[in-house]
């Protein structure tokens, strides 16, 4: 047990960004209704990334607040952790592994050069920028002796170092540069130096196929998936039935029987009846090109139109609530004339509007004009969208027709 | 003698992370594999099946993992289930845990999936070591993987059941890695473990039934499963069946983690993976042979013994999680086994008396015993106060700061001694042996 107390020393004013506030209330959303004080430690890790890679009693009491705890309950956890620091730390903050393991190959001398380089534990450095603590296992014994380095950005691991190997990488670091985490004597990881003496060729190193599953001829509605390492994609089912399997191609599947499949199959979804999600997932990401063109499109949307509507025919303005036919005139005069004009505005423009239309001061706001013109907007694409695709769909059907007219004018 | 493991039969074949880690190159590895198949068998026969492959815990004190899944209310009552799986990996030499975190992520989901199915767990934590940061992000990112591929979530996997996988992580106390005390760390609390009865599959994570298991026991479950108990039991002794990752470090040429069966003997381990003890085997003095917890090995039994539950139990020590810790004969074994104490001193976590005085009270004597400055009979005195820290605490923390203790006094007695003699007749109290 170490006993650990809060700094003497405390600043007059603490808070944290937005983004550690949201961060924070992410963790809470993880536990049980009634359970939140279970986010306590991701929170005051939070908190401590977003400061100064310490934790003033504001910030406690602010953690109790948020998670709605007794002050008492947070100090409590606060000291009995040991990766939250309670004083200040250097910039970049050392943390030295001088269990055993380490100890065994040489953590030692990394003390040394620490001690002469930084000065004793727990002391920042002349510039502010370096401190250090010898710290218990860290649990990258193969890969010893190791320091991991807290900083702003990262809190990466150092791995099989060497006193001068180190002071490499905290002169780099100083230096503002971003010396390589992990191995500095060329390993990978954790293999044996030299390349692995194991997993050396490419995977799969064995075709895994299941055994037979005592029940499975008993559930003839057995459907899994397969991963076919080939195609890089789930099929369903495959490999206990060999007539399920036929129906991988998707040409003999059910559905697609009888059908014109020279453009290219329509259903080649990787995860056909894919089950829904229980909660969030990541977002989906979108591709480069796809990133390119929506901000291409963002940029080309004018706040105002000074020409006259250049960009297509214009939208019904008087559809948003809150618009009547004398304002969609005054707003017209102005170069207002699209829902995506409008959907786009931000604070900002909203005030710029304003401020030339000078006709309706909080209107926009109060009416929630640009929430509603961006709702319409997606209407309308999404209508335009149908059309596009129903038009295609016409052209294909004749082109479809072309060629065996063609054929039948030759015979 | 059997033959070294086969790469075909390893299970965590991107251990080095020397491939992607993602869901596809997971999957072409053989992860997520008719995992929807091994659900629709049901609860029983995945209980059944884990019971009998003799999959032994792999997170120290081996316990059956079936077995202790099988503790677990059978049906629901009013109380959800909770499966919570301890990556809060923090015992000194051992080092795979981490190595599944950030290169295998997916069998680790998957087993979470399988074990929650089979324990009609709703919700699963994982409670990774607070120091791991890139290890829990790219779990988290692989954790997002699986619910965008409806891997888990609602209808996990096409099979109906509704899972919801978290990851949680701690702030840097060894002490959480003892399940209770995980527990009051997952509520928020200072982690401190609780008296048992009642246990986790009783009252455990916000007083609901729970079941705590290793990374690398949920890990393995669905390889298990998929490829048979057959193929698995023909690996290792009796009782010690299966495969398992071995942590090497300290003075070998080449510290490593290395996948091998159980039962492997300590010195073929040694010498084929981790480029045998610097300076020769000859060279070696003493091994720990599962983590800092359990009490050294001398080299005379490291000549033959194999790696084991049983074989180490029999040998006065432990498997652990098999991290092995070599020392050779320049190492100042004192210090070495003092540096330990004085690690226990730090991470005891202060609720019993007997840890918490008798921790600091060990290191204390064994630093004088380091520089020789003792009595000879405090050596016995000093084993007495371990047989005294030993078994009377609420968790096994006053017992694993114990036997190392012990291990040194019952095998390197001679050497505690001749440095208090030197001493008294103002010679070094340690010189390194010449290589």
């Amino acid at each position: 047990m170490s006993a650990r107390r809060l700094a003497i020393r405390q600043p007059d004013e603490f808070s944290i960004s937005a983004k550690a506030k949201a961060e924070i209330e992410k963790w809470v959303a993880k536990y049980p209704e009634g359970r939140q004080r279970s986010a306590l430690i991701p929170a005051l890790w939070i908190v401590q990334k977003d400061g100064d890679g310490w934790l003033p009693e504001k910030a406690l009491r602010l953690v109790g607040d948020m998670l709605g705890m007794a002050y008492i309950r947070v100090y409590e956890v606060a000291t009995f952790y040991t990766m939250f620091n309670l004083k200040p730390v250097g910039t970049h903050f050392i943390q030295l592994c001088g269990t055993t393991p380490c100890w065994l190959r040489g953590s030692d001398e990394l003390k040394a050069m620490l001690k002469a380089k930084i000065g004793p534990q727990n002391t920042l450095s002349e510039d502010g920028k370096l401190s250090w603590l010898e710290v218990e296992c860290l649990g990258s014994c193969a890969n010893a002796p190791m320091v991991q380095i807290s900083n702003a950005e990262s809190d990466h691991y150092y791995e099989d170092l060497t006193a001068e190997s180190l002071e490499n990488v905290l002169d780099e670091l100083v230096a503002g540069k971003e010396p390589k985490p992990g191995s500095q004597s060329g390993r990978h990881t954790s293999e044996p130096e030299g390349g692995p003496l194991t997993l050396k060729g490419q995977a799969p190193y064995h075709t895994t196929k299941m055994v037979q599953l005592p029940n499975a001829d008993k559930k003839t509605s057995l459907n899994y998936y397969e991963w076919d390492p080939k195609e890089r994609r789930a099929t369903r089912g495959g490999w206990v039935d060999p007539e399920l399997k036929a129906s991988q191609d998707p040409k003999k599947r059910g559905d697609n029987v009888g059908k014109d499949l020279s453009e290219g199959l329509v259903d080649d979804e990787p995860f056909a009846g894919k089950p829904a999600r229980a909660s969030k997932s990541a977002p989906k990401r979108m591709t480069k090109d796809e990133t390119e063109a929506k901000a291409k499109q963002k940029k080309d949307i004018q706040l105002l139109y000074e020409d006259g509507p250049t960009d297509g025919p214009k939208d019904d303005l008087k559809k948003i609530k809150g618009i009547g036919p004398a304002f969609e005139r005054d707003l017209n005069e102005k170069g207002v004339y699209y829902y995506r004009q409008i959907g786009a505005w931000k604070a900002a423009d909203v005030k710029q509007v304003e401020e030339t239309v000078k006709k309706f001061p909080g209107r926009i706001k109060r009416d929630g004009w640009v929430k509603q013109a961006k709702a319409l907007d997606r209407d309308l694409k999404a209508a335009e969208k149908k059309a596009a695709k129903s038009q295609t769909a016409d052209k294909k059907k004749t082109s479809a027709k072309k060629p065996t007219a063609k054929k039948k004018g030759k015979a | 003698m059997a033959d070294l493991l086969q790469d075909k039969d390893r299970i965590f074949t991107n251990l080095y992370g020397l491939q992607d880690w993602s869901l596809d190159a997971a999957r072409d590895r053989g992860a997520w594999l008719g995992t929807e198949a091994i659900l629709s068998q049901g609860r029983d026969w995945i209980i059944d099946q884990v019971k009998s492959s003799g999959l032994r815990g792999r997170g120290g004190a081996g316990f059956p993992t079936g077995l202790k899944w099988s503790f677990m209310p059978k049906e629901v009552g009013v109380r959800p289930h909770y499966l919570v799986v301890n990556a809060d990996e923090s015992e000194p030499g051992s080092c795979k845990d981490r190595d599944m975190l950030r290169h295998e992520p997916h069998l680790l989901i998957e087993g979470c999936l399988v074990a929650s199915f089979a324990m009609q767990a709703k919700a699963c934590y994982i409670y990774v070591r607070g120091e791991y940061i890139l290890e829990r992000q790219r779990l988290q990112a692989a954790i997002d993987e699986a619910y965008a591929a409806g891997l888990v979530g609602k209808n996990a996997c096409g099979s109906g059941w509704d899972f919801d996988i978290y990851m949680h992580h701690g702030a840097g106390a060894y002490i959480c890695g003892e399940e209770t005390a995980l527990l009051e760390s997952l509520e928020g609390k200072k982690g401190q473990p609780r008296l048992k009865p009642p246990f986790p599959a009783g009252a455990g994570l916000y007083g609901c039934p729970t079941t705590v298991n290793n990374v690398e026991s949920i890990a393995v479950v669905p390889t298990i499963l998929r490829r048979g108990v057959e193929w698995w039991t023909q690996f290792g002794r009796d009782n010690n069946k299966g495969t398992k990752v071995f942590s090497i470090s300290g003075h070998v040429n080449k510290p490593c983690n290395v996948e091998e069966s159980l039962s492997i003997p300590m010195k073929k381990l040694i010498e084929t993976y981790a480029g045998g003890v610097r300076g020769g085997w000859d060279n070696l003095k003493c091994v720990i042979p599962g983590g800092s917890s359990v009490p050294l090995l001398p080299k005379e039994i490291c000549d033959t013994v194999l790696m084991d539950f049983d074989a180490l139990r029999e040998n006065q020590s432990g498997l652990g999680t098999a991290a092995m810790i070599v020392m050779d004969k320049s190492t100042d074994v004192v210090k070495a086994i003092a540096r330990i104490s004085y690690f226990y001193k730090h991470e005891s976590c202060g609720q019993c008396t007997p840890c918490r005085e008798g921790t600091g009270w060990m290191w204390r004597v064994m630093e004088r015993m380091v520089r020789g400055e003792a009595e000879t009979s405090e050596i016995d005195m000093l084993l007495d106060v371990t047989k005294q820290v030993e078994g009377h605490t609420i968790c096994a923390l006053g017992d694993a700061a114990a036997w190392p203790i012990q291990g040194l006094i019952r095998h390197f007695r001679h050497e505690i001694e001749e440095r208090i003699d030197n001493y008294r007749v103002n010679k070094p109290v340690f010189v390194e042996a010449a290589e």
